[in-house]
């Protein structure tokens, strides 16, 4: 049956007409020159005061990347890339190192407070609860202006910062587990963002700590003609706990612009990292003109016993979303969970999904995606669950619904699921009461529809999260969560 | 990834020669041949990076490509079939094959089940005959390369006409009776005029320990209101390379039940691309396969949904013993006029034991708003609770083991109407699962 009334009126007030972000904020910028090569990953690397490791990095990654073809398998269709015609490098001026927010230029901080982002730490603390702080990086094109409550988090023991200055910092860990869960070799564009990344965030959590506060990250993209290129790396040391929340806005252009960032997560013995996205890139106009090309790499690595890694992302935006936010369950007993609304209007396409790997014993995981296409958009469910051999009572449940308002758009779906291990139980989209028998019958108990049973159960959980985001947009997102999909299909 | 020039197989350019020394000797069009092979070598086998061969990388479980059989003596052909048991307790008109040549002595023309016309395939190739018209009924499977290579080298088979309903079941016999191994590529076009219905059953068997490479391609072109039900056995032998294809195309109202079911072979493809071409028609897609030792396995099937109003229901059975690997691939296309599709894809696998693995890919590609379609995939093992159950009621372990994998494979199996053939499904189940204990 077709999509309730109130669904597509939810979705259309998020139709790409409708974006709130696409201002532009004139700021005099530095760039380096136009296009790709190795002088300009030199002034890059030059400019953020990086060791001479970080460069052979950066180069080596070069070098492969210009013996490796673009992928074409996902289901996105999008003129060439002209890879030379794009800035790798836009800053604004007087940068780098503005000692505090006074020395930011006024007019970066006027975009953030439209955006609603909080970076006074004062403000911050007039009118909220301070247990609802977060501390924000403020990443503008390919500078990072600002980050909040650093002083705060170090007495916890905590290190959080632009990546380009752990990187002078602490070398050490850096250079530990940087790559290691996305090698430089891994896939087209990841191996691009090794070679020129420019900033993005850096979270190392101390043995036993729960991270006091949300963290979260801001990216903004304002500059023509550029490319953001972010890398942001979190490791959870063991027994720690962090949540991190990342948000995405960029002007309204009719250039498309790309965005091919690399996330990389390490979730030590007993550790627990909760990742969050929002991402409302701009989507491009109703006939398909300009947007961002979303195109990222994230992946987690539980790689000690009983850790756990939770992606959480809405994806509203972007005129093409190309990621798979992955989990390789490599220790014991480790848990990974991916929760997901995809919400395609206009001409937007989205191929996205997840990887669960299951390596260690007694791993599980679970997914529930939710994809909701309107317009003439496309939009792809693409996702794999693996049991290795020695993945002993590996566990996974797949919940994948899809939902199509109007007949101009396509929902495909696209699970892959792989078991080499007797003892492996996968079920993809059994029943939904598979869920947690206990919570629905509970639920239905007490006279709610299955529907609206599990709509609560997968939206309670996704809330949790999404209640913290600084993000004006959090409102929105929570209505996404809403959402039924009544009428879904998969 | 860097570009790479791939290769060609032992097996590949053994295709190429027995192409070369063969295409002027096969009947019929030349050029469409020409056509489909060039197709073909084009791209090569297919390999793990093309998509839908992911699972069942041919360019590395074909090593060398078996020669063409040639047409056996009649008393080759009389042995071969005597020695033939699958489905043999069920009375139906037999219509057999040896070596991949139609046996047509041993068809009573002059007795066939009224409605039924039977056309061998060489002759008709040879003569021009207007219902090779009617073959490759969906135009997309011409891209794919097993049906090309049946295409390209298809020697014999033939084209049936069913007109009114049909009583006798219609026995399509295949036996592979050659001591080293051979190749063979059949094509049976069966067209079930308006009304009609007829049941067809479809064995393939051979001997064990020669690496036989059968490609059989069955065509069904089902009119308005007609009633197909379709019963197909994979008793291949051990070292078989099996590779098949099913291509319905269904009209308005009209009914279709297929089931395949896989016991033999060490690698076998069946291949289902079912397309609706009328509103209001129904299928029903099974499979029930059982693979031990080192056996591979794959189940592919598209179903288009090109007409609204339809209704689709696939349910594939896998049990997988020791290192076996099994693979279930499905695809349901609902375009965007399609309304009112309900489609529902399930795909259940069972490992027996560890070493065994399991590939699913249920996918769903859907353009209309107003559609019911689900799959699901489930993988895993016997349920302990269940065991301890039977088992403390005194039943060994194999016993209680066979009896679950029995009602779970029965599952695929019990919507056969035909209760003789219905129970020779089963008795091969059983008969799988003694061979286990």
């Amino acid at each position: 049956m077709p999509a309730v009334q109130e669904t597509i009126d939810q979705v259309r007030s998020i139709d790409v007409d409708q974006y709130k972000y696409g201002f532009e904020t004139e700021v005099e910028m530095e760039k380096a020159p136009k296009g790709l090569s190795e002088d300009v990953i030199r002034f890059i690397s030059a400019k953020k005061g990086e060791p001479e490791w970080m460069l052979q990095w950066r180069l080596d990654a070069y070098k492969r990347w210009l013996t490796m073809k673009e992928p074409n398998w996902a289901r996105v269709s999008y003129d060439k890339i002209r890879y030379n015609d794009i800035y790798y490098y836009a800053a604004p001026k007087n940068n780098p190192a503005p000692k505090s927010l006074d020395e930011v230029d006024p007019e970066i901080l006027k975009t953030y407070e439209k955006l609603g982002i909080p970076l006074r730490e004062q403000e911050i603390l007039a009118g909220v609860e301070p247990r609802n702080r977060v501390a924000v990086d403020a990443v503008f094109d390919s500078v990072s202006v600002a980050t909040t409550f650093k002083e705060e988090l170090k007495k916890a023991g905590v290190i959080f910062m632009p990546i380009s200055e752990a990187i002078r910092e602490y070398p050490d860990l850096v250079r530990q587990y940087l790559g290691s869960v996305v090698p430089v070799t891994d896939n087209f564009f990841a191996t691009l963002n090794s070679a020129v990344f420019t900033d993005g965030s850096f979270v190392y959590v101390p043995p036993g700590v729960r991270c006091p506060m949300e963290l979260s990250t801001y990216f903004r993209i304002n500059e023509k003609n550029t490319g953001q290129f972010e890398r942001t790396l979190i490791i959870a040391d063991k027994g720690s706990y962090v949540s991190y929340l990342e948000g995405c806005t960029a002007p309204k252009r009719d250039e498309n612009q790309l965005h091919a960032a690399v996330v990389e997560l390490v979730a030590l013995d007993d550790a627990e990292i909760k990742y969050s996205t929002v991402q409302n890139w701009y989507p491009g106009d109703a006939e398909g003109r300009g947007g961002i090309y979303n195109f990222v790499t994230k992946r987690g690595d539980c790689r000690g016993r009983n850790s756990v890694i939770t992606w959480t992302q809405v994806e509203t935006g972007s005129a093409i979303t190309w990621k798979y936010p992955s989990c390789i369950l490599r220790g014991d007993n480790s848990r990974g969970e991916f929760y997901s609304i995809a919400v395609s209007n206009g001409m937007q396409q989205v191929d996205s999904g997840t990887k669960m790997i299951h390596l260690g014993k007694n791993t599980t995981s679970r997914i529930i995606s939710k994809g909701i296409a309107a317009g003439k958009s496309e939009n792809t469910y693409r996702g794999l669950v693996s049991a290795h051999r020695k993945a002993t009572g590996a566990r996974n449940f797949t919940n994948c619904d899809s939902l199509l308002i109007g007949n101009q758009c396509g929902a495909h779906t696209v699970p892959y699921i792989e078991s080499k291990n007797a003892s492996a139980v996968f079920e993809h989209e059994a029943t939904t009461s598979k869920i947690s028998e206990d919570q629905m019958f509970y639920c239905l108990q007490r006279g709610l529809s299955e529907e609206e049973a599990t709509a609560l159960i997968v939206n309670g959980f996704v809330k949790d999260v999404l209640q913290q985001l600084p993000m004006e947009f959090a409102v929105e997102a929570q209505k996404l969560i809403s959402i039924s999909l009544e009428g879904s299909v998969g | 990834m860097a570009d790479v020039t791939l290769m060609k197989t032992p097996a590949e350019t053994g295709l190429v020669q027995a192409f070369e020394s063969a295409k002027t000797l096969l009947p019929g069009n030349a050029e469409s041949r020409a056509k489909a092979f060039e197709q073909f070598n084009l791209r090569g086998l297919p390999h793990r990076r093309v998509e839908e061969f992911k699972y069942t990388d041919l360019r590395a479980l074909m090593r060398e490509a078996a020669p063409f059989a040639g047409t056996p003596s009649a008393v080759q052909a009389k042995e071969a079939l005597a020695g033939a048991k699958a489905l043999a307790g069920v009375s139906a008109l037999q219509v057999p094959f040896v070596n991949g040549h139609f046996m047509r002595d041993a068809v009573r023309f002059d007795a066939l089940p009224e409605g039924v016309e039977i056309v061998p395939l060489a002759e008709a190739l040879a003569s021009g005959h207007d219902w090779l018209a009617r073959l490759s009924p969906i135009p997309w499977a011409a891209d794919n390369p097993v049906y090309q290579l049946n295409t390209s080298f298809m020697a014999d088979g033939v084209m049936l006409r069913i007109a009114g309903p049909v009583e006798t079941p219609i026995h399509l016999r295949f036996v592979t009776s050659e001591t080293s191994a051979v190749a063979t590529a059949t094509r049976v076009l069966v067209l079930v005029e308006d009304r009609a219905s007829v049941t067809l059953l479809e064995t393939h068997e051979s001997g064990n320990g020669t690496g036989h490479q059968p490609n059989d391609v069955v065509e069904i072109i089902a009119g308005d209101e007609t009633n197909v039900r379709h019963v197909r056995m994979n008793a291949e032998g051990d070292q078989a390379l099996a590779l098949s294809t099913l291509a319905v195309k269904m009209g308005t109202e009209a009914q279709l039940t297929s089931i395949n079911v896989v016991v033999g072979s060490a690698v076998s493809r069946h291949q289902v691309f079912a397309n609706f071409d009328g509103e209001n028609a129904r299928a029903q897609i099974n499979g029930a396969t059982m693979v031990k030792g080192r056996q591979h396995a794959d189940s592919t099937l598209v179903v288009e949904h090109a007409a609204p109003n339809c209704e689709s229901r696939e349910l594939f059975k896998t049990v997988i013993d020791d290192e076996a690997t099994g693979v279930f691939q499905g695809k349901i296309i609902v375009p965007h006029h399609a309304q009112k599709t309900d489609g529902r894809m399930m795909s259940a696998a069972l490992l027996l034991a560890d070493g065994g693995s399991m590939n699913n890919k249920p996918e769903l590609e859907i353009f209309a708003d107003d559609v019911q379609c689900a799959h699901g995939a489930t993988c895993g093992q016997l349920d302990e609770d269940l065991l301890f159950y039977l088992m403390a009621r005194g039943l060994p372990k194999k016993e209680a083991e066979s009896l679950l994998v029995q009602a779970f494979l029965g599952e695929a199996i019990e919507f056969v109407e035909n209760d003789t053939v219905r129970d020779a499904l089963t008795a091969t189940v059983e008969g799988w699962l003694r061979a286990r204990s």
